[in-house]
Formats: structure tokens, C-alpha cells, sequence
């Protein structure tokens, strides 16, 4: 039973409260002309799904829904594919119940 | 923006940093505590469950006063198959006892309550913190810490590191390696609520009572996983956790196998109607003994799941936290007790008192787990609870086969699926590694 196309993570995400700092993303993709499959796999394994493919076939983030799982730093940033970071103080994701 | 000096730098307020900074403080010591999120709690995320024994160890009274949700008085474990779960369930009315064992809770309320009795103890809790880098003196040694206010460069005799599972600053200073795709796994949660009066229905519970599912088998597609639920008092903790490296190498989505659980059969119904309110992930250290890393040295000590201290085979990691902290706490307060530096040398008493306790122990005893678990994850995740459920409705299902035809076809499905050496295998090596 295959039931990924029928969820949708923006849901999820919209329960969430957030502190985005807006300009000063805390992780960033590094430029590339063709992804590596660690940057190709966080497509699929980060939770927020805020690894999307543009039209040029480049892996972008967009770290607005963010919940600071630490999983892309796992498996992209020994590659040196990704730089991660926490966000500033106060910033980013604040639990409610956690 | 602060010009003093102090005994002690706690970085992180999670279970790990607010007992280390709750002991020290008790202990007399300057404490300052530093913590990322805006309030202490925001960041942190668990299932979750607090074990009273440990929890008495800091604050023998925090029954009466910290935010805790249900009792436990019954435990699930569900092996699962697409259709099916075989459960084995432990309920007991010894758990309606004065001082409860067990209770389930939610972090971000609970540490709060935390947090406000480390100051009440004397220690200054800074949040909206978050360290970027560990200062080192010219001999190497840790002095203190950098951290993204203006002019953020605090000095003290020791820093703790509580800084969690994703801990930047000791893996950027060289202390510790960054953890690997096999030894985290990622865990998805929700919270679902519903009216208190139906959990109680659902769960058969009344009053404070509370139950707790832990579910293996098919619902993780043959990767290392766990799915819980856990009962709250006005909500339902439901959330699912594999291996990094799983994730990574099958291409499966987190949320894709959180709702997958969800729909479950045996889910769906205990979550009908809820109002889902938050959604969050984390990671679980799950390497075990064998990736605890380097816990002391020159003007430093690191403690909780920044140090992999978690049981995964008993789902415990909040009480080997705050353990760790409490004792890393102890050992510190006892170096300046004798006046004497906070070198690797004397920070030796750490690891020496964290030996003798439950956490090391309990971790050695099962050293060998992981590795089993993950390099037999298709046997143990998917093929076993697949025919261990076959098994069973062959057993209950009433059809005019003979006994005696039904127990050969199931003996013959265990063997035809996993070999006579196989099952053998099997059995042996879980055995010794569970020894």
C-alpha cells in the first residue's frame, strides 16, 4: 500500500508555530550543477520536506518549515553538500508540546 | 553582555543540562545555563515518558509540582503486520502505587517547570542563546564559550555539554565525531487530541491511568524501526522512528510511514477524530555502547544524547540524560570541592562514577544489539512479524483444518522463509547478543 502521494507535509507543518529569521537561513545547499545522491536523498528523508528540486534539476532549500531534526546534517554535510546550523537564538521552531 | 566568570557553563536545557545545572547549582556552584529555543522546553521534543526513580534523584518532590501527565499501568508491545498486530500486554494494579514509576509526559511543559527550579537553586538560565563555538586557552584546554549575542564570549572552570543529539559545538571543536546515518534514527511525532473521557474509553483506563504501545514489525517496510503511542491526558503522543541509513538507502518518506501507521487497523480507531496540533521529528542516538564517544576532558564534560547515552532496546533515554547530568555534576562539584582544576585528569571521576551506574551497565549489556538489529532488519522488521501473524490466525481461525495439518504449515512457512540454519541463526544470535 503506497499512500506518500495523499500526504501532504504543509499540513502537518501548518500546526507548528515558528519564528522564521527571515534572510538568514541556518542551512544552506552548496551550489552545484548536478546533485549528489546524499543531496537527492534528502528529498525524500527530510520530514518537513524542505528539500525541493528546481527546474534545472538543482536540489534548493527552503528552511521556513524547518523543525530542526538534524537529519540532512547526518547524510549531507560530511559530503560537504549542505552547511547546517542552528538558528540564532530564538529563532526557528518553538514547540508547543515537543 | 555578561562580564562575569563562572564555575560552570551549561550548554542546552534538556533533561541532561537541567540536572547537571540543578546539581551544580544545589552543590553552590556558579552556574550559568545557556539554551537556544526561548524558553527552556521549545526545542525539545520526546515521546514522552519520565522515570520517577531517576526524577526523585533531583527533585524528591516533583510529584507534587511538575506537569505530568498519566500513570503507567499497563505496557503494550505490538509486532504488526500490514493487517494484523500480535500483542503482548502487561497491565497491573501494583502500578497504582503512592509513588508511581512511571508517567507520561509532554517536554515542552514539563522542562519548563524544570527550568524553574534550576534557577530557583541559584543558577542563571540564559535562553535565546545559542552557542556557535567552545574558546580554548593556548594549551588547548576549554575556557569557555562563544555565543551569537554581542560581545558573547563567556569564561568558566568546566562546560557541560548538554547540547543533544545534534550537538554542533563538540563535534566543530574536535572532541567527538558527528553521529552517522546508522547510528541515529529519525522519529516523526504528533500530538492528537481528543476529549479526555475518550482516551479513557479507548485505552480502558480511569482516572490518571495511562498506557503506553510500543509497535515493531511491517509498519517500518523492513527498516530498522519502532512506532509508539502514548497516552496523555488530553492528547495521544503517536509517532514512528527508523535508522537514518534506512531512510536514506529504501527512499521512504518519514511522513509517508507516519500516516501509513496511522491508518493502521489496529491505529486507526484509538486516534479517530482527533484534532492533530503539532507535528515534530528528532533524532534518537541508537548506536549504543559502542558509539559512546570521548566524555571528558581538558575543562569539559558532555553528557546526555550528545554523548549516545540511550537505551534503544528499552526505549529509555530522558533518564540516562538526566543521570548522566546529575553525575557529571556530582564529579565536577567534588573537583572544586577539593580545589583542585577542572582538567581530563580529574574529570576522570566522571566517567569512573558514569561506569559504575545503571546507564553504562545497562548499555554494555547490550553492545551488540544495534548492529544485530540493523543488519537483520528484513528478518526481524518484516519477515518474523509476518509469519509470527500467520501463524497466529492459523491458530485462532476455525476451518475444519485438522491441528495437526495447521501446525505443519506453519512450521513449514518458518522454515521455507527464513531455513532451518536460518531460524537457528537467528534464534542464537539474538540470544547472545540480548545476554
Amino acid at each position: 500500500m503506497n499512500v506518500e502521494p495523499s500526504v501532504r507535509v504543509e499540513d502537518k507543518l501548518y500546526y507548528n508555530r515558528y519564528l522564521v529569521d527571515v534572510g538568514r537561513p541556518h542551512v544552506t545547499v552548496r551550489a552545484h550543477t548536478t546533485p549528489s545522491p546524499q543531496l537527492l536523498a534528502l528529498l525524500k528523508a527530510c520530514p518537513a520536506r524542505c528539500y525541493e528540486l528546481n527546474d534545472n534539476g538543482q536540489v534548493e532549500i527552503t528552511v521556513d518549515g524547518c523543525i530542526e531534526c538534524g537529519t540532512c546534517r547526518v547524510i549531507a554535510e560530511p559530503t560537504g553538500d549542505i552547511k547546517w546550523s542552528h538558528p540564532r537564538g530564538g529563532y526557528g521552531v518553538l514547540f508547543k508540546f515537543g | 553582555m555578561i562580564e562575569e566568570r563562572f564555575d560552570a557553563i551549561v550548554v542546552g536545557a534538556g533533561m541532561a543540562g537541567n540536572a547537571a545545572a540543578l546539581t551544580m547549582a544545589k552543590h553552590g556552584m556558579n552556574v550559568l545555563q545557556l539554551e537556544r529555543g526561548e524558553y527552556s522546553g521549545s526545542k525539545n521534543v520526546q515521546g514522552a515518558i519520565l522515570y520517577a526513580d531517576m526524577m526523585e534523584k533531583l527533585i524528591p518532590e516533583f510529584r507534587e509540582e511538575a506537569p505530568l501527565e498519566r500513570h503507567l499501568v499497563e505496557q503494550r508491545f505490538w509486532m504488526m503486520d500490514d493487517r494484523s498486530h500480535v500483542g503482548m500486554h502487561y497491565r497491573s494494579d501494583d502500578f497504582n502505587e503512592e509513588r508511581p514509576n512511571r508517567y507520561t509526559i509532554i517536554r515542552a511543559q514539563f522542562d519548563k517547570w524544570f527550568s524553574s527550579k534550576v534557577r530557583e537553586a541559584g543558577a542563571t538560565v540564559l535562553c535565546e542563546t545559542t552557542v556557535t563555538e567552545l574558546v580554548r586557552d593556548h594549551h588547548e584546554r576549554i575556557v569557555g564559550v562563544r555565543t551569537d549575542r554581542r560581545d558573547g564570549e563567556i569564561h568558566a572552570d568546566v562546560v557541560v555539554l548538554a547540547e543533544g543529539v545534534n550537538g554542533l559545538l563538540g563535534t566543530r571543536a574536535g572532541l567527538r565525531p558527528r553521529p552517522t546515518p546508522d547510528n541515529v534514527a529519525l522519529a516523526v511525532k504528533e500530538m492528537h487530541f481528543l476529549p479526555r473521557e475518550t482516551i479513557e474509553a479507548r485505552f480502558n483506563l480511569k482516572g490518571d491511568e495511562g498506557v503506553v504501545i510500543e509497535a515493531a514489525g511491517t509498519i517500518s517496510r523492513g527498516m530498522t524501526g519502532m512506532g509508539f503511542i502514548y497516552a496523555n491526558k488530553e492528547c495521544i503522543s503517536l509517532g514512528i522512528g527508523c535508522l537514518v541509513a534506512d531512510f536514506q538507502r529504501t527512499g521512504q518518506t518519514p511522513y509517508g510511514m507516519l500516516d501509513h501507521f496511522k491508518q493502521h487497523p489496529s491505529v486507526a480507531p484509538l486516534i479517530a477524530g482527533s484534532e492533530v496540533k503539532e507535528y515534530a521529528a528528532h533524532l534518537i542516538p541508537e548506536g549504543g555502547y559502542k558509539a559512546i564517544p570521548q566524555l571528558y576532558g581538558d575543562g569539559w564534560v558532555v553528557v546526555g544524547d550528545a554523548a549516545q547515552l540511550n537505551n534503544a532496546i528499552h526505549r529509555e533515554g530522558s533518564n540516562l540524560a538526566m543521570t548522566s547530568g546529575r553525575i557529571a555534576a556530582e564529579a565536577i562539584a567534588q573537583v572544586k570541592s577539593r580545589r583542585e582544576p577542572m582538567t581530563a585528569k580529574n574529570l576522570l571521576l566522571y566517567k569512573e562514577m558514569l561506569d559504575e551506574s545503571f546507564v553504562i551497565k545497562d548499555l554494555k549489556k547490550y553492545k551488540d544489539m544495534p548492529t544485530l538489529m540493523h543488519t537483520h532488519s528484513q528478518n526481524f522488521f518484516l519477515t518474523y512479524p509476518q509469519l509470527i501473524s500467520k501463524a497466529l490466525q492459523n491458530f485462532v481461525r476455525v476451518d475444519g483444518t485438522p491441528k495437526v495439518e495447521k501446525e505443519k504449515a506453519t512450521l513449514k512457512s518458518f522454515v521455507k522463509a527464513r531455513s532451518w540454519t536460518g531460524l537457528f541463526g537467528d534464534a542464537c544470535r539474538f540470544a547472545r547478543a540480548w545476554r
